[in-house]
């Protein structure tokens, strides 16, 4: 999508990092080079931890970001758990800027699950999601336990673009995104073709999984 | 001539089939024909009605997806027999039929029916070359 608009409008597209706990946009912001971003580390402290014991990792290393705000007066943050995975980069940029970056935010610590031993992030739905649509709909994922063994399903808003007054096309648009995801993921997804707004919207980070694992 | 119908995404759950109906009630807008596809998962209701576009407008604003395709109407004779010819004639003309349903519509001695054909114009090229019952807007609405 980042390549496309910026094909269709001439217009260079840069990545800000920014979280509205801390003063929103404007953490860390790529330069020119678009290779990674910029942390302007005179006004705040990034750490990357890691997500399960809490412990600091090293430069380098992928884990949670960290930040604690050292200029900011009526509301300081101190080491506030971002939730969102990336690594700091401490080589110099290839524009001189000395400060270090942090690598473009993929995915986040609590949207991770685990099922049957497999690592997901609703990310990695989300590129299938997008793959077949185009744009990314509304989705939602739910976990369940059945007669001892982890399901994960798949509720997809259905959109303009894909519905069809056909039954035949909306089921091959069910088939195609199950597909897809199984194929990314490597196990098998029910998925469920939902109407408009029929998956709730939250506000501030949106919640993508349900887990209900530990119920019944 | 070829007729929009409206069809509409359904959640399988009770209410579901109400609430666009009753969006097109407080419209305003009568219907002129309906019918129900229906799988485990979902259904899509399809509509034909003569304000369809105030009618799309309508179910939309209140957060419906709406598909708008081309189906064509056919009168039939009101007899037993009288669908099978008509078949016949569009499978030896090789048309494929996606789904049809009857329109709740007799007169004079004729019922009508709708028709979801994968080449529509095809479809109507033959049924007017064999002079066979194509209806129009006016006749319906």
């Amino acid at each position: 999508m980042r390549a496309r608009m910026e094909a269709d409008t001439g217009i260079q597209a840069f990545d800000i990092y920014g979280l509205s706990e801390i003063i929103g946009p404007g953490v860390a912001s790529e330069c020119t080079e678009h290779d990674g971003l910029h942390v302007f580390e005179d006004h705040f402290l990034p750490e990357i931890i890691d997500p399960e014991s809490g412990e600091p990792l090293p430069d380098g290393e992928e884990g949670e970001l960290v930040l604690t705000t050292l200029s900011k007066k009526a509301m300081p943050m101190i080491r506030y758990r971002t939730r969102d995975i990336t690594a700091i980069l401490r080589e110099p940029c290839g524009c001189g800027r000395t400060i270090r970056r942090i690598r473009r935010i993929g995915r986040r610590s609590d949207d991770m699950f685990i099922i049957r031993g497999v690592n997901v992030y609703p990310s990695q739905v989300e590129a299938a999601l997008l793959n077949v649509e185009g744009t990314l709909p509304h989705y939602q994922i739910i976990l369940s336990r059945e007669q001892g063994l982890d399901q994960m399903s798949v509720e997809v808003e259905v959109t303009p673009e894909v519905f069809s007054d056909k039954v035949r096309a909306l089921e091959e648009v069910r088939t195609r995104l199950a597909q897809a995801i199984e194929h990314i993921l490597g196990i098998r997804v029910g998925l469920r073709l939902v109407g408009p707004h029929a998956i709730p919207r939250s506000e501030g980070k949106a919640k993508r999984v349900i887990d209900k694992r530990n119920e019944s | 001539m070829k007729l929009p119908q409206l069809s509409v995404f359904l959640e399988n759950r009770p209410g579901s089939l109400a609430e666009p109906l009753k969006t097109l009630a407080t419209a305003g807008i009568n219907l002129v024909s309906i019918s129900l596809a229906d799988t485990e998962q979902f259904g899509i209701l399809r509509l034909v009605l003569k304000e369809w576009q105030q009618a799309k407008a309508a179910l939309e604003k209140d957060g419906w997806v709406v598909n708008v395709s081309d189906v064509v109407a056919i009168d039939v004779p009101d007899e037993p027999g009288g669908l099978v010819t008509m078949l016949e004639t569009l499978a030896q003309a090789g048309i494929n039929i996606e789904y049809m349903y009857a329109f709740c519509l007799r007169r004079n001695g004729r019922a009508v029916l709708i028709f979801r054909f994968e080449d529509p114009d095809a479809a109507m090229a033959v049924l007017n070359r064999e002079n066979l019952g194509v209806v129009t807007d006016s006749e319906l609405f």
